[in-house]
């Protein structure tokens, strides 16, 4: 379906001239202009375009603070302080970025979320989905490694506490955490490379995401019943119809995002990072930032201490095989009766797990997180095969636009059924 | 962080430390640390907080005065700078005022030609001078304790044990729409309030006092403010919450000098994007009637 005929038309001389000879325009054109969506898309597929949009928030506003920032030990702390105070807009230019990792990870999570309920990740998607696995990872290292840069006590303690995970490996774990760390502590060193990679990151992160677009323009956007486009009818040109309902999408998330960068900058972070690093002096409480929580709590739920880092990477990972895991002959968790009862309660249990990540680990709150960890894993591993084979869906409309229009979307003679009734 | 840690080691202690430190937090040990549980921190109400919050000048120049005439024998202030004060946003005293009150101190500049250090009389540009050194001579002082600089104070503490662990729901939603940013203020005029007599069970360790918000009850600053110290020429009152407001406040512009700049952006931001969203939404509602 993406073999679509492009509507592109140069109007000028120069343009037909440049047409010809490196077609760029027509590849944008055809990529976001004339290319066919689903005309039932809803608002959660307006996270993309607005992950896109963190995206170059996050890349511009840091390319102007690495103008202003000092990455070393002494220095790191003061220039950030220079920046907040001295700064033509220094202040708007950090809190934008700093506010802005938190609304990068809001987005994802709800892009994720929104895949995992209509099942975007099934065929022929599995490999648009695993390239967004691998965003995830790197988006996670690179708000790691940036959170380290104001090297306040979170920050340092931050980095010692999970660069500390790796000596749980067996033989080699103790030299990979000196490597790390480029000597026997975390240090200056250890700063100045973190900041190199924070740097790198974000460049790595946009080359995969045109892959992810790439592949996504191949297979074509899911939608909410999860059938796939069977002719014109389903779809509308993503510009205007689509790129129309992204702005709008756009605009309610860049009013939310300015609530908290003008009036609640410092609600997200943590009191102790305007602390200067001491390695003298263990803050009472070290926490991650919010967005790894779950995976914290995760962490400390398993009691030991190489399980913990096994079940925590496991945890992120897992999600690359879902394509696999899951054996539901639809995709759209809206036909699946029973799922959805597990979906939401997945759901529950990661945000469970973010509170319980910020609780220390005692008492009740263990309990609790080894109860949430547990239903994490079996969610994956045995609800999404077994609800999938024993689980009979809902009736399903034909077609997108038998959903959109009712009845008189006209199912095109000899469209194939919908899968429930194959 | 509120630690009192005596010792001024030698870089072998330090590595040795810092890694036992390390490996013995790497799993969950945090919470051996959590010590001290968090007083109730009791919410006041700042003219500068909430979306319209703007400092209260006069208060701020008193703030200023007690800051200059009580905390500044112990604390430093090393972020702001004399102009500073004379800056919109701030206390805004007069640039004469400043300069005259830059003056009045020495500050040690150089090298000079022969490769000297010199004093000299302060200038506009100059930070304002800490009490101390270093840490070091601060603790020497000050028995062992470290009086932290407080350009930052109110950004570094928070009301509650982890303010930025949203507990529940019902605070974030009470919280995040009224932009409430004020927890370390609370927590500083809580502290300067907070002085009592210990409950009749609990031994003070030596040197130590009673207070209500300080983690674990025992401080090594001995209580800064009494009634009537500090003589207002504004006529306010000389109390010690009048005082603890004051300086407070005047802290609170100290961490975040552009606190006025960002709520005055902040209102036309989100009416622009606020009609902005509007226009979008029916724009494309007009566009999809066409398709539905
Ligand atoms: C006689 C010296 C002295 C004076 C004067 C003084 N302080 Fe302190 N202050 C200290 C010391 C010492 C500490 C460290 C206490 C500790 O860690 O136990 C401290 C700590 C503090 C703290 C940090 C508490 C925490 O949560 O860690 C604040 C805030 C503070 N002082 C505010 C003030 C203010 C405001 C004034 C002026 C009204 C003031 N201090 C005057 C000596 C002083
Ligand atoms: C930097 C981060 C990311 C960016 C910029 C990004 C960008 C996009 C864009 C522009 C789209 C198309 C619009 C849409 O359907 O919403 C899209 C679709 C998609 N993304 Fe992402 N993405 C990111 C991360 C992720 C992650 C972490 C995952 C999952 C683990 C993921 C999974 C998907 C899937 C499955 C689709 C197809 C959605 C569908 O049509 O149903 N993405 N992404």
């Amino acid at each position: 379906m993406t073999q679509h005929e492009s509507t592109y038309r140069p109007t000028t001389r120069a343009g037909q001239w440049l047409d010809e000879r490196l077609p760029a325009a027509r590849l944008m054109h055809s990529s976001f202009v004339d290319y066919p969506t689903p005309r039932n898309l809803n608002y959660l597929w307006t996270f993309g375009g607005i992950l896109s949009f963190c995206l170059g928030v996050q890349i511009v506003t840091g390319i102007v603070l690495a103008m202003h920032y000092v990455p070393s030990d002494k220095m790191a702390f003061d220039s950030i302080e220079h920046i907040r105070r001295n700064v033509n807009f220094g202040w708007l230019i950090r809190n934008v970025h700093a506010v802005g990792a938190s609304m990068f990870f809001i987005a994802v999570y709800i892009h994720i979320a929104r895949g995992l309920y209509y099942g975007s990740y099934k065929a022929p998607r599995e490999v648009l989905w695993i390239l967004g696995v691998i965003i995830y990872l790197l988006m996670m290292a690179a708000g790691f490694m940036g959170y380290t840069l104001p090297w306040g006590q979170m920050s340092f303690w931050g980095v010692t506490v999970i660069t500390n995970l790796f000596s749980a490996i067996p033989f080699v774990g103790q030299s990979i955490v000196k490597w790390l760390w480029g000597g026997y502590a975390v240090s200056g060193v250890t700063l100045n490379r973190f900041f190199s990679l924070h740097y790198l990151l974000p460049f790595v992160i946009a080359g995969v995401v045109v892959l992810h677009i790439w592949a996504l323009h191949v297979v074509g956007q899911n939608n909410p019943t999860g059938i796939e486009i069977k002719t014109r009818a389903d779809t509308v040109p993503m510009t205007p119809y689509a790129t129309m309902k992204d702005f709008v999408g756009l605009s309610v998330f860049i009013l939310f995002f300015s609530w908290f960068v003008f009036f609640a900058p410092d609600y997200l972070g943590h009191a102790d990072n305007y602390i200067e690093a001491n390695p003298l002096s263990t803050p009472p409480h070290i926490v991650p930032e919010w967005y790894y929580l779950p995976f914290y709590a995760i962490l400390r739920a398993i009691p030991s201490k190489l399980g913990g880092v096994v079940a925590m990477f496991s945890a992120i990972l897992i999600l690359a095989f879902v394509p696999w895991l899951d054996t539901s002959r639809v995709k759209s968790t809206k036909y699946r009766p029973v799922y959805r009862y597990f979906f939401w309660f997945f759901i529950f249990s990661v945000l469970a797990l973010g509170y319980l990540g910020g609780k220390p680990p005692e008492g009740a709150y263990v309990y609790w997180a080894r109860f949430f960890t547990a239903y994490y894993f079996l969610h994956f591993l045995v609800v999404m095969p077994i609800v999938g084979v024993l689980e009979t869906p809902r009736p399903m409309p034909r077609s997108i636009s038998e959903a959109v229009l009712g009845g008189a979307g006209g199912t095109p003679h000899g469209a194939t059924a919908a899968p429930e009734r194959r | 962080m509120r630690g009192n840690f005596k010792s001024t080691s030698t870089l072998v202690a330090r590595t040795k430390g810092l890694m036992g430190g390390a490996l013995a937090l790497a799993l969950g040990a945090t919470a051996a640390f959590a010590a001290g549980e968090a007083a109730h921190i009791d919410r006041q109400s700042w003219s500068f907080a909430g979306v319209n919050g703007r400092f209260d000048r006069a208060q701020l120049q008193r703030g200023f005065q007690v800051y200059k005439e009580v905390c500044a024998t112990c604390h430093g202030l090393k972020r702001i700078n004399f102009r500073n004060l004379a800056e919109p946003g701030g206390p805004e005293f007069s640039a004469e005022g400043v300069k005259g009150l830059a003056e009045s101190y020495r500050v040690e500049d150089g090298p000079n030609d022969q490769g000297k250090m010199f004093q000299r009389a302060g200038r506009p540009s100059d930070p304002i001078p800490s009490p101390y050194k270093n840490e070091q001579e601060a603790r020497a002082v000050q028995n062992g304790a470290y009086p932290p600089d407080l350009s930052l104070i109110t950004k570094a503490r928070s009301a509650g044990e982890n303010a930025s662990v949203f507990a529940t729901i019902g605070s974030m939603l009470r919280d995040i729409p009224s932009g409430y940013q004020e927890g370390g203020a609370d927590y500083v005029y809580a502290l300067l309030t907070g002085y009592a007599n210990p409950p009749a069970d609990m031994k003070l360790a030596q040197g130590m006092n009673y207070n209500q918000a300080f983690p674990g009850h025992q401080i090594a600053m001995v209580p800064p403010l009494q009634p009537g110290q500090i003589k207002y020429e504004d006529g306010s009152q000389g109390t010690v919450e009048q005082y603890a407001k004051d300086v407070t406040a005047f802290l609170a512009w100290a961490g975040d000098p552009k606190l006025e700049e960002r709520k005055r952006m902040g209102v036309l931001v989100i009416l622009y994007l606020l009609i902005t969203a509007v226009l979008v939404y029916f724009a494309k509602r007009r566009l999809w009637a066409k398709v539905h």
